[in-house]
């Protein structure tokens, strides 16, 4: 008889402390944002992007979440089709 | 007499420091930091020079879309009142002159774009978003400053502007 | 500041400047665009291809609207396929809508999906948020996303449905001036018909068709960091972990490499390793009854192991106007199972894949 396995609640947990801990963070502001504004141009150059063309990107994960067994947490829409 | 302008300054920084806010060099009301830039096509420009006229800074780059969306806007008011005594001032803040020069031209920039490459006046005013507009008054004090952009702040520009030169 | 995370927000180009990092108390949108592409998927007998277009249009400043039509002409020829029946062809169309609005430092994406083919409809909405905070130094993401399938048979017709719920949360940070880093976290549920109508399971030699469980939960957690190296250059990492209810775990490892050269050319290289461990109730041949079984090699015991590159080429640019960029993308995959046989040789199954896009994209 085969018995499925229960999901480990402590993910739920760790989000909320990490949300929880950005939140106090700005809260006090006594650390200041140490990487300014004018310093971000090489952040928003092409090659800094995790993801540059969202249908390009889609496809591909769409090509991998019908063949693997995993799926999520990749940082395109989510949302697959779910086809078969 | 009222507490010298460096005491001033000093008060100021230190009670922002307390406070746990961004240093206010820039505090509104203390004088703006003296600077000199070169200008994308013409001589170098100096801050201090400005005085007697009313002074828009506006610190920009042309990878940061708000600020490409506040230049007609900008460019706008500095036609407006350029005859009544207001001088503009765009400082780009790219490492690429190039870059700079060809978007400055594409938005049709109307009023002197200074070039901050190494960031050092950026830094002096300790800039703490993209763009800063900063508003400067006739005796060279910093009466207003505008932290980013939103729809509609063209219009408090104007009208501070109007209050200025009426000064 | 905002970066492509968990999820919607999309990141900038270099015209586009919409690194919404770059500005406190601003979120922007994202760049109109027009892409067209042409995609070609290849391997283990089955081909997949068809052309997909997007368009994405700014209205009044503040909302960005986008829409999406993708069609995929499937040759159906795999080792499902060709050993307990014959080789079909099918055409899936799937479109999608989006609004994008942005309040403030937040961005709030709503979308709509719609997929169907001959014997499967798929539709969903989703609504992403992504809020800058600590300066812009750091977007937190919220998403969730419903969905609601029709199974069919294309002998019999639609008899069964399928629901799916997501939940995202992201958080990307910037480290340092040229260092970003991202956490991501998606959870699905899915309830209803899991399997598939067509796919057969095996016990003691013999088929039978398989059982798969009505639900199923799973969990993902992936990190990445991307940082320039030299001017230029730029290297990132990514690791998943997913584990469900059904058994499976999985690892993913990305390892990527990008460099601009001239003003015109930027290429991608990056290596994609993949390994599985199999569902609980996945058996090649089962020798025991159980109540769940099933034979689907997407839930067996396996390991891939991807190479690819991505070329870009900027053919036009008008500074602070738009771009037009020429794309190709090619991925080589190997797929080794290690308790899945291929019926056809006895031996445990293996093959490659391959995956083309070619595509133009215009950036306004």
């Amino acid at each position: 008889m085969l018995r499925l396995l229960s999901i480990r609640t402590g993910a739920g947990a760790h989000a909320a402390a990490l949300i929880g801990s950005v939140l106090l963070l700005c809260g006090c502001g006594s650390i200041e944002p140490w990487v300014k504004p004018y310093e971000r141009e090489r952040l928003a150059s092409p090659i800094m992007q995790f993801s540059r063309d969202g249908l390009a990107d889609k496809h591909q994960e769409h090509v991998r979440e019908v063949r693997e067994g995993a799926r999520g947490a990749t940082g395109v829409q989510g949302g697959g089709c779910g086809c078969n | 007499m009222t507490i010298p302008s460096t005491l001033r300054v000093l008060l100021a920084l230190v009670l922002s420091a307390a406070a746990g806010l961004a240093s206010a060099v820039t505090a509104v009301g203390s004088p703006a930091p003296d600077f000199t830039l070169r200008v994308l096509d013409g001589p170098n420009l100096r801050l201090q020079e400005q005085r007697g006229k009313v002074v828009l800074v506006n610190f920009w780059a042309t990878w940061c879309g708000p600020c490409r969306k506040e230049m007609p806007h900008l460019n706008r008011i500095a036609d407006k009142y350029r005859s009544s005594g207001l001088v503009m001032l765009g400082i780009n803040v790219d490492d690429d002159v190039r870059n700079a020069a060809d978007v400055a031209a594409k938005l049709g920039v109307k009023f002197p774009v200074l070039l901050d490459t190494d960031k050092k006046v950026s830094k002096l005013y300790d800039l703490n978003s993209m763009p800063s507009t900063l508003v400067i008054d006739r005796s060279g004090r910093v009466r207003y400053l505008h932290r980013g952009y939103q729809d509609g702040y063209e219009d408090l520009y104007d009208k501070q502007i109007r209050d200025l030169l009426k000064e | 500041m905002r970066r492509k995370h968990s999820h919607t927000v999309r990141a900038a180009g270099l015209l586009g400047g919409a690194l919404a990092g770059g500005v406190a108390d601003a979120a922007t949108l994202p760049d109109d665009r027009a892409d067209v592409m042409f995609h070609a998927y290849e391997g283990g007998g089955l081909r997949a291809s068809g052309p997909a277009i997007l368009v994405r249009k700014k209205l009044a400043d503040t909302v960005s609207l986008s829409g999406s039509y993708y069609v995929d002409m499937v040759s159906n020829a795999s080792i499902d396929v060709v050993t307990t029946a014959s080789p079909y062809k099918e055409t899936r169309n799937e479109y999608n809508l989006g609004v994008d609005y942005v309040v403030r430092d937040a961005t709030v994406s709503v979308t709509t999906s719609h997929s169907k083919e001959p014997d499967y409809i798929a539709a969903s909405t989703s609504i992403d948020v992504a809020q800058e905070v600590f300066g812009g130094m750091t977007t937190l993401t919220l998403g969730y996303t419903r969905g609601n399938d029709q199974v069919g048979r294309k002998d019999i017709g639609f008899f069964d449905t399928a629901t799916h719920w997501r939940y995202r949360l992201g958080m990307t940070q910037i480290l340092s001036p040229t260092w970003l880093a991202s956490a991501n976290m998606e959870a699905v549920s899915d309830d209803g018909f899991l399997g598939s109508p067509y796919r057969v399971a095996r016990i003691f030699g013999s088929t039978v068709p398989e059982s798969n469980p009505r639900t199923r939960t799973s969990r993902a957690v992936k990190f990445r960091v991307i940082g320039e190296v030299a001017a230029g250059n730029a290297v990132r990492a990514e690791y998943r972990y997913f584990w469900d209810t059904w058994g499976v775990k999985a690892h993913t490892a990305e390892f990527g490499y990008a460099r601009n050269f001239s003003d015109l050319w930027l290429v991608d290289w990056y290596g994609r390793f993949y390994t599985q461990q199999r569902a609980l109730f996945y058996s090649d041949n089962a020798t025991a009854e159980t109540t769940y079984l099933s034979r689907n090699r997407q839930l067996s015991t396996f390991k891939t192991t991807g190479l690819g590159a991505k070329v870009s080429y900027t053919a036009k640019r008008v500074p602070g106007s738009y771009e037009i960029k020429l794309n190709g993308a090619y991925e080589l995959v190997r797929f080794k199972f290690a308790d899945f046989t291929d019926i056809r040789s006895g031996k445990a199954y293996e093959f490659d894949a391959r995956v083309l896009q070619l595509f133009m994209s215009v950036i306004f």
